[in-house]
């Protein structure tokens, strides 16, 4: 009978125990995990149901993107195959909250789901920026909370960003590489980069580093002053009026180049290859069914694209991931960019 | 001496509990994890389809023969218990997996498992969709966790408190232990065989006696 009941108790203890650990409902609590981001982006931004959890601010786009077929030298992948590929993609901010004001400072995002919602779908989520601040999870944790605005300044406590910049010198030699680049006028005179390292893998299987960059053709119309929205609308005016394009350019990697590490920026004179242009021709409000509803998860990629192991590629699919599934279930409120309502 | 299962539903008893035994913990352990979530979510969705296609396979074995006759430690009542855990057992196994499969198609993912192994779309792209099946897959793993837990207990109870060789219907152990578990379980049986609700009856008398 004890001897019955002693196995019972040891087997649920072990199981039971093994589920809680695994949870870490129990055990150490030290490492950041995805709630961790959530967590920390509502202590800076507060709590916005429904929205993303970062670039909360954004409207949805549609294109497509006309091959030129010089990437299928380096890949296999059926988008840089002759033709086309439809588009779907989402201009953003960045930063938690959804009602911001418009600002140079914010960085400026472009997710793109090519082939959505097919199984070649390649998804990819850029910014305006030469490179990425931070070059771990943790980085960019620490980052977050330091940048959180003194309600009575109206800016992040310079005291708490002098530290972190001390404890994570990867991201103030970032910082001078992004200060150097000026923001442009406007999202439509943006270079979006992937500023992470990936790699392509070609029909004879072999694998080259690259990262890419989507390179504006035409110039920015001038923001409306006095809008909270300037960014976005003259972003909706010019696309109602005339097709907007950038050129997706591949960087290609050398030996020696960091692959690992997104804060450095490659050498300038690194071969580039013109895959293709994007056109966007469609700008609707975030809705049901549209971007709203995309996860622009860096790791959704085709066969021909791989990852490398830049340790911010798992974290990002994981953060988006709980942002995803957070506000999927949340009620909706109506994104501040309504296209409806900018003026022709 | 204890009947058994035939040897391929022992095999794929075996190699099922193995294979959600490991998904649900790297379920658990994924979802908490930054560094690697993704190499983990791969490997979670491919033993999901795994376990999908070998449940589908155990459910059509498990229609071409009976149960083997339980022990007589188990009375009317737990033998509808025995029943209906069989069937909640196998109701888990295959919704849990449809459900995976279910969800991330409603994200508008691409389902890729072995690395690069394209499986069709099973649900439309909807993000309402989505969060009532995230939600369900969570509810459905804690589930298969709890009744898991009380299939095993049960089956521990019998094979180490009744010693009715419960368990030797589903293991490999060789002639010779068989015919000491059948010999044990004859003993029990004499036992408690008018017991009405086998393995709860005895432990009420064992707490008695002690």
């Amino acid at each position: 009978m004890l001897l019955g009941l002693g196995a019972v108790g040891a087997f649920l203890a072990v199981d039971f125990g093994a589920v809680a650990y695994a949870n870490k409902w129990i055990g150490p609590q030290a490492e950041l995990t995805r709630q961790t981001f959530i967590d920390g982006f509502r202590r800076v931004y507060g709590l916005h149901p429904g929205f993303r959890r970062n670039h909360a601010k954004g409207v949805a786009v549609t294109g497509r993107f006309d091959s030129s077929g010089n990437g299928s030298e380096l890949s296999r992948a059926a988008v840089f195959g002759p033709g086309h590929s439809s588009v779907t993609g989402r201009f953003s901010l960045s930063g938690g909250d959804p009602f911001m004001a418009d600002t140079a400072a914010a960085a400026r995002g472009l997710g793109l789901a090519f082939a959505f919602p097919d199984g070649t779908q390649w998804r990819t989520a850029m910014l305006n920026l030469p490179v990425f601040p931070d070059n771990s999870p943790q980085g960019f944790y620490d980052r977050l909370l330091a940048s959180k605005t003194v309600p009575a300044t109206g800016k992040p406590d310079p005291a708490a960003m002098s530290a972190f910049l001390t404890a994570h010198p990867e991201t103030a030699a970032a910082m001078a590489v992004i200060k150097q680049h000026a923001p442009t006028r406007g999202f439509a005179d943006s270079t979006f980069s992937s500023l992470t390292t990936f790699y392509l893998v070609n029909d004879a299987g072999r694998h080259t580093p690259v990262r890419w960059s989507f390179v504006p053709l035409q110039a920015a119309l001038p923001a409306p002053p006095g809008s909270d929205n300037a960014l976005f609308d003259a972003l909706i005016r010019q696309i109602r009026g005339v097709p907007l394009q950038w050129r997706l350019m591949l960087t290609v990697g050398e030996p020696g180049d960091p692959v690992l590490d997104a804060t450095l920026p490659w050498p300038s004179d690194r071969r580039t290859i013109d895959a293709g242009t994007l056109t966007l021709t469609g700008v609707k409000t975030e809705r049901r069914g549209n971007a709203r509803d995309i996860n622009f998860d860096p790791l959704v990629l085709p066969d021909g694209i791989e990852p490398s192991d830049d340790p911010l590629l798992s974290a990002r699919s994981a953060v988006y991931a709980a942002s995803y599934r957070a506000r999927t279930g949340e009620p909706k409120f109506p994104s501040a960019v309504q296209v409806d309502e900018v003026a022709q | 001496m204890t009947a058994r299962y035939p040897l391929r539903t022992r095999i794929l008893h075996w190699l099922t509990a193995v294979l959600i035994f490991s998904t649900l913990l790297i379920g658990f352990v994924m979802v908490n994890s930054i560094g690697s979530y993704a190499s983990l979510r791969a490997i979670h969705m491919t033993l999901g389809v795994l376990i999908l296609a070998i449940v589908v396979l155990r459910a059509a074995n498990r229609l071409t023969h009976r149960a083997p006759k339980l022990p007589d430690t188990v009375g009317w009542v737990e033998h509808k218990l025995v029943v209906g855990s069989e069937l909640t057992l196998y109701a888990l196994m295959l919704a849990q997996p449809l459900i995976g499969w279910a969800m991330v198609s409603a994200s508008g993912r691409p389902v890729v498992i072995f690395g690069s192994l394209q499986l069709p779309r099973i649900a439309p792209f909807n993000a309402d969709l989505f969060f009532i099946l995230r939600q369900a897959h969570s509810v459905l793993a804690y589930a298969l966790v709890v009744v898991i837990a009380a299939h095993v207990s049960a089956v521990l109870l019998h094979t180490l408190t009744l010693r009715d060789g419960m368990l030797s219907r589903m293991t490999f152990t060789k002639p010779r232990e068989r015919a000491q578990n059948a010999r044990n379980s004859r003993r029990v049986g004499v036992q408690t065989r008018t017991s009405p609700t086998g393995v709860w009856a005895h432990a009420e008398k064992e707490a008695r006696r002690g």
